[in-house]
């Protein structure tokens, strides 16, 4: 028998699911307020200037019995430069130094005076990172090279005061401009964006889709349903069409917000972008559709979503680069869903890139889409 | 008897089902005539509800055969479903749909529009409702609209599980007056599955009892009740608490049923006026004083418990 399409039972199938969705005043807040909220917490966080405080410990010239030295170069620099806290408590620094920094955020240095011993055990415990002596007459800093923090502490402070004998490298004082990285397409929001995005599209696929399903199901509607003879398949096309608009208007939502309060700007081509959102939308709900082909449960619903969605979360470099996962790891999260898409809409975003670099990837996310589709409707229990 | 009818709308031919360890349907054959409405009575577990998951296909027997219009389920299952109107045993619609957006919905499916829905919510008396959401009507008016549901493609056949369980007095009224005025104005056939006898002699015209998997006896009402003809029944209690099943002999001239609890017990008796003053007499021997006590026509109730020993609803 031929199956002829309805497409007037298929459009009231997708008014009935569109209303039934527009109607929980949960969906707007939960898909489209919140990645915005999201947006905004996460690029304030990351995108504001920092005052970095560091504490330094200084050794106190009284506390040696190098009685012959009179001459104490950093205390100079200190006096000269420091700015002397008028009337140190216990416990309180001695002298301040604050260098104003608009590009990479301000430094706050606070040295504290006191003897050799007391100066090891605040370093062993981490409380400061690097200890100044210059009771030998020359200013010596101590601290582990190894320890980054400290060595930019080191740095900082040998770039005023001269280098000195550190146990550190020299610094290379060859003028270079420093320039921070605020361009569109570089900073923390720029990466961030795109894999919220992604992240939306993929929980609403999976929620949205899977949840709808199960509890149709446990309701026994979706039986009420098909001893009609209403199509299978418009039943399903109707909510994954209705998903996909409402994908659509959510990240226009966030991208909009990402635009307007952060500049960040899609750089390469809005087609090619339509095309991998899409194939991404194809990808998820056919694994929804997959998910939620057998239970009638919604607990272990549930706990099958979360199967499906929680690795690619933490996995899939939304939040942070995926690079930092171990070498081995990396080209297993490369093939998942998440990432293939993630990586795609990032590339153009960031990269410019365009259709040459998205096709594979629309295409694997599109088959993997199918493929899970057909297979979730071998198995899918209608009642 | 129907099986003798011109033309059986459906026709069930030694049905079986099984569930893992438990036998559902154990071999039914039953029949529905053309224009007739069939009562398929039997306490919960009978195997009412999974003979007409069978009969609506949503569930596949075991073995035996199953015709609706004298075609098979396989190769015409779009043009059947067009024929049959279904209600099941529980069905919740979409929560947050009117019910003119719900009835609009089910229209479509079978390609019918506005003017249906409008035939439909003036049949069901929903005109006040059409536009609450479904989550927002009382269990009588979901029951309605179910109702309404399974009568939008003009059917010839219904299939309605139990449609007026857990319904009050009133709302169950509202669903035979529904069923009455379409019988009316169609000549639709009728399969309806109830626990109430009572729905069964008011709207059906031919009554199966189910127990077990297995049918137990069908006919008329009157075919029913007139196997046992004229018998009455004495229903009583005792004054003192509860009846022992020790009162129950084979010699006696008459037979006596107890309630499962042992408060109520009921006597079968052939002739009033001969048997009567023996029963009186036979609980005096035992030394026992009735409490309370009844006679009446025999009901369909009773004929389930003399068929089985228990109360439909027990």
């Amino acid at each position: 028998m031929i199956k002829r399409m309805k497409p007037y039972q298929l459009w009231q199938l997708i008014v009935a699911t569109a209303k039934e969705l527009i109607r929980e005043p949960g969906v707007i807040f939960w898909g489209i307020v919140f990645p915005v909220l999201m947006a905004f917490g996460l690029g304030i966080a990351f995108t504001k200037k920092t005052l970095t405080v560091r504490k330094i410990a200084v050794i106190t010239p009284e506390s040696t019995d190098r009685s012959s030295i009179s001459y104490f170069p950093f205390h100079e620099f200190l006096n000269r430069h420091g700015e002397r806290n008028p009337a140190p408590a216990t416990d309180d620094y001695s002298w301040k130094v604050y260098i104003k920094d608009d590009k990479l955020g301000d430094y706050e240095f606070l040295f504290y005076e006191m003897d050799h011993n007391t100066a090891m055990m605040l370093l062993k415990r981490g409380t400061v990172n690097i200890i100044i002596d210059d009771t030998g007459g020359e200013t010596e800093y101590h601290f582990d090279p190894l320890n980054s923090d400290a060595h930019l502490t080191y740095l900082k402070i040998s770039d005023l005061a001269g280098a000195g004998k550190g146990t550190a490298v020299t610094v290379d004082k060859s003028e270079g401009k420093v320039k921070p990285l605020t361009l569109s397409g570089t900073r923390y929001i720029d990466f961030l964006v795109p894999g919220l995005i992604t992240m939306g599209v993929m929980m609403s696929c999976m929620w949205g889709i899977s949840y709808t399903i199960i509890e149709k199901r446990s309701k026994k509607l979706l039986r009420r349903m098909i001893a009609t003879p209403m199509r299978k398949s418009h039943f399903l096309i109707a909510l994954i069409t209705v998903r996909l608009a409402l994908n659509f208007i959510e990240s226009s939502v966030l991208y909009l917000f990402a635009f307007l309060v952060f500049d960040v700007r899609i750089q390469g081509s809005f087609p090619a972008l339509l095309t991998v959102f899409i194939a991404g939308n194809i990808a998820f709900a056919g694994i929804a559709v997959f998910v939620s082909s057998h239970t009638s449960n919604t607990e272990v619903g549930n706990g099958l979503i979360n199967f499906v969605v929680l690795p690619m979360m933490v996995l899939s470099g939304i939040f942070f680069s995926y690079h930092n996962f171990p070498d081995w790891s990396i080209p297993v999260i490369q093939k998942l869903p998440l990432t293939i898409l993630t990586d795609g809409v990032r590339s153009i975003f960031n990269e410019g890139s365009g259709f040459s670099l998205i096709a594979m990837p629309s295409m694997i996310l599109t088959a993997t889409g199918l493929i899970f589709f057909a297979a979730g409707l071998k198995i899918f229990k209608w009642h | 008897m129907a099986h003798l009818s011109a033309e059986n709308v459906i026709e069930v031919r030694d049905v079986w089902k099984s569930f893992k360890s438990v036998q559902a349907v154990k071999g039914v054959s039953m029949s529905v005539p053309k224009g007739k409405f069939v009562a398929l009575v039997g306490p919960n577990g009978a195997g009412k509800t999974t003979l007409v998951e069978m009969i609506e296909n949503i569930r596949k027997p075991d073995s035996g055969e199953i015709k609706i219009l004298g075609k098979k389920w396989k190769g015409n299952e779009d043009e059947l479903r067009r024929k049959i109107g279904i209600s099941l045993q529980q069905t919740y619609f979409i929560d947050k749909l009117t019910v003119y957006e719900t009835l609009r919905l089910f229209a479509s499916f079978f390609d019918l529009g506005k003017d249906r829905v409008e035939e439909i919510i003036y049949l069901t008396g929903l005109n006040e409702k059409r536009k609450s959401y479904v989550v927002n009507l009382s269990g009588g008016q979901r029951q309605r609209l179910a109702m309404g549901i399974a009568l939008i493609n003009h059917p010839a056949i219904l299939l309605l599980d139990e449609p007026t369980t857990g319904l009050d007095p009133n709302a169950r009224y509202e669903i035979w007056n529904i069923l009455k005025s379409y019988r009316t104005a169609s000549e639709a056939s009728m399969i309806l599955t109830t626990h109430y006898m009572e729905e069964a002699e008011l709207l059906c015209d031919y009554i199966i009892i189910m127990d077990q998997g297995k049918i137990l006896k069908e006919g008329t009402l009157n075919q029913l009740l007139e196997d046992d003809a004229g018998e009455k029944i004495i229903e009583f209690t005792l004054e003192k608490g509860l009846i022992s099943s020790d009162i129950i002999k084979p010699e006696l001239p008459f037979k006596i049923t107890i309630d499962q609890g042992g408060r109520k017990a009921w006597v079968s008796v052939k002739d009033l006026n001969e048997q009567m003053p023996l029963f009186l007499s036979y609980i005096k021997s035992l030394g026992l004083s009735i409490k309370h006590l009844e006679c009446r026509k025999k009901t369909l109730d009773d004929l389930f418990i003399s068929l089985t020993g228990r109360r439909i609803d027990d």
